[in-house]
């Protein structure tokens, strides 16, 4: 599998990464090199393995189905880059 | 008389209890040893104020029936959050973050009466294994390359592992995700513990993979490993993946009798191309082991070789899942945006302007194997292969072994500058330490030589999942039969 420009900049999209025209031939070639790494990988006989969910067994925990935390707009909002009148504040999303 | 930034926990804790020092005095001569050794970036925020105000509390409490940690100064990795002081996993896009909260694990330390002198440097994000992708930049190693070549001290807990070679701390938190406390404590001579997936909380740490990342404690020995990891193992009911097991007085385990046990040596980590001197290191290892009236038997891990290429799938994959959050919305940078520019065009110059080139590379690459017509491909192959690599370990600890000898590092510590270009070259580093991760098992380094060139080499230790007072019962034996008291000289 080798990854061209075209999918280099549809990743780059993906991931929400402005990537520069002119830098994308070097990321695609970083790409290549990576996945080429991985590659090894379909050396592997994984015929009837399952894919790991969980490393060590356990179960999950269960709880009471109760409000445990809240009530702390300030405090949410303190590191906002851009907070106003107790809201998160962006650019506008809906014309 | 030592100088008592030198000092070790266990030594600390003995004369604080007898009256001879006072936390105070060991974290002012702490807080001067920062101060003079800026050249080793090391510490990226420090916090003399916080760590004097706990230090007089410390000393006000007294040392009758404390915890064994109470007035200890330690370091704190970036990748912690720390309430009221900046916590930026050293990267610029949580530049300014002040978390309003304290992570599970340093805030046990915290309540178990341990001192913060500051926040250390690392990779951004834990993404690295020379702490050269960090937005402060470089830590270096305090251990001089020949010629006086500055060196790396590994990574990612590069500025734990440089702050506790150097004695500016007695111990540090670390965080291990493919061996980012196990090998940076190899490069530095120091020890370095990676508990079991789920014995130490992962709430309040920066996420990088969530299925892999585990905190542990790095110290100038396995004694003090112990003493830190009695008090930041525990369950947690804010991380559901942290186990709730009974945590054993690691200390108490230190008996240094490890008569019958059987050590497994691998015959896959007998790698091409490996340094003679880290193949002798690996023999004398197991020699004084056996010395020690352990059995010795060779083993084999047969999908070892695919460890590292299924961690850079499936690292990037959770890294790309968890980076999703830097958004430039509710914390730390956001771009500034042009004319016109919508919240897409806010996301994606926020994320270029904020992230550094190895953790775009990560997220990108995670993007890929999780995009819809390569899930099955990438991501599920290789968390097949990972069932597989698990699997090797459980039959091997089932047939009776009880620990694993392997070196920790496939080389001594680096120059700066050397490896950066290539970052294949780069993940080879974790060659040795990322099957642990990958089967969530306990793992320690313990330096146990030097190469010819004067650097500190250390070996591994591998254990049973949650033994880990087992595991540093065998590496207390193993660091008592090596003898390694070098330290570095003093440049910086």
């Amino acid at each position: 599998m080798s990854i061209d420009i075209d999918t280099a900049r549809k990743v780059a999209h993906l991931a929400r990464i402005a990537v520069p025209e002119e830098e994308l031939p070097a990321l695609a070639g970083e790409f290549n090199a990576i996945l080429g790494f991985i590659e090894q990988l379909s050396e592997v006989d994984v015929d009837d393995v399952e894919p790991m969910v969980s490393v060590t067994p356990m179960r999950l925990k269960r709880r009471e189905d109760v409000v445990t935390d809240g009530g702390q707009q300030a405090k949410v909002l303190s590191n906002a880059p851009d907070a106003r009148e107790g809201f998160f504040a962006v650019p506008k999303v809906v014309e | 008389m030592t100088e008592l930034n030198t000092l070790k926990i266990s030594e600390a804790r003995d004369a604080l209890r007898k009256g001879e020092v006072t936390s105070v005095e060991l974290t002012e001569a702490c807080l001067a040893a920062i101060d003079g050794a800026d050249a080793l970036g090391a510490f990226v925020h420090k916090t003399p104020e916080i760590a004097l105000e706990r230090a007089k509390a410390a000393d006000a409490r007294g040392y009758d029936g404390q915890p064994d940690l109470n007035g200890i100064p330690l370091g704190i990795k970036d990748l912690f959050c720390t309430e009221g002081v900046p916590s930026q996993a050293a990267s610029r896009i949580l530049q300014g973050f002040k978390p309003e909260y304290e992570s599970t694990v340093s805030a046990q330390l915290r309540s178990a009466g341990a001192v913060m002198l500051g926040k250390l440097n690392m990779d951004e994000f834990a993404m690295g294994s020379s702490n050269e992708t960090s937005c402060y930049g470089n830590a270096v190693n305090p251990w001089k390359g020949e010629n006086g070549a500055e060196l790396t001290p590994g990574g990612s807990s590069g500025g734990s592992a440089s702050a506790v070679a150097a004695d500016l701390c007695l111990g540090a938190t670390g965080t291990d995700t493919g061996g980012s406390i196990r090998q940076p404590a190899a490069f530095t001579g120091i020890t370095g513990l990676k508990p079991t997936y789920g014995r130490c909380s992962r709430w309040g740490i920066v996420a990088f993979a969530s299925s892999l990342d585990q905190a542990g404690p790095m110290a100038r020995d396995v004694r003090d490993c112990a003493i830190m990891m009695s008090a930041m193992a525990g369950h947690d009911p804010k991380d559901s993946t942290s186990a709730d097991l009974p945590v054993p007085d690691f200390e108490a385990a230190l008996t240094g009798d490890i008569r019958g046990k059987v050590i497994g040596i691998p015959k896959e980590y007998r790698m091409d191309g490996m340094p003679e001197e880290i193949e002798t290191l690996w023999t004398e290892g197991a020699e004084m082991l056996k010395d020690a009236g352990a059995e010795l038997r060779d083993i084999s891990l047969p999908h070892t070789k695919y460890a590292l290429p299924a961690y850079y799938v499936i690292a990037p994959a959770e890294a790309s899942s968890n980076l999703a959050r830097y958004d430039g919305v509710r914390f730390g940078h956001r771009a500034k945006l042009s004319q016109g520019d919508g919240i897409t065009e806010m996301y994606e110059k926020t994320r270029a302007e904020g992230f550094g080139a190895e953790v775009k590379r990560r997220v990108m690459v995670g993007t890929y194997v999780l995009s819809a017509g390569f899930y099955d491909a990438y991501y599920n192959r290789a968390r097949k292969v990972r069932t597989l690599i698990k699997r090797d370990f459980d039959e091997v600890y089932a047939s009776g072994v009880d620990a694993i000898l392997t070196p920790a590092t496939p080389s001594a510590a680096f120059e700066l500058g050397k490896e950066v270009s290539d970052p294949v070259e780069m993940y080879l580093n974790d060659i040795f330490t990322v099957t642990v991760n990958l089967a969530g098992l306990p793992g320690i380094a313990v330096p146990t030589g030097m190469s010819g060139t004067g650097l500190p080499l250390g070996l591994q230790l591998i254990g049973r999942p949650w033994e880990e007072a087992d595991l540093l019962n065998c590496a207390y034996t193993l660091e008592r039969a090596a003898g390694f008291v070098s330290k570095p000289a003093k440049w910086w």
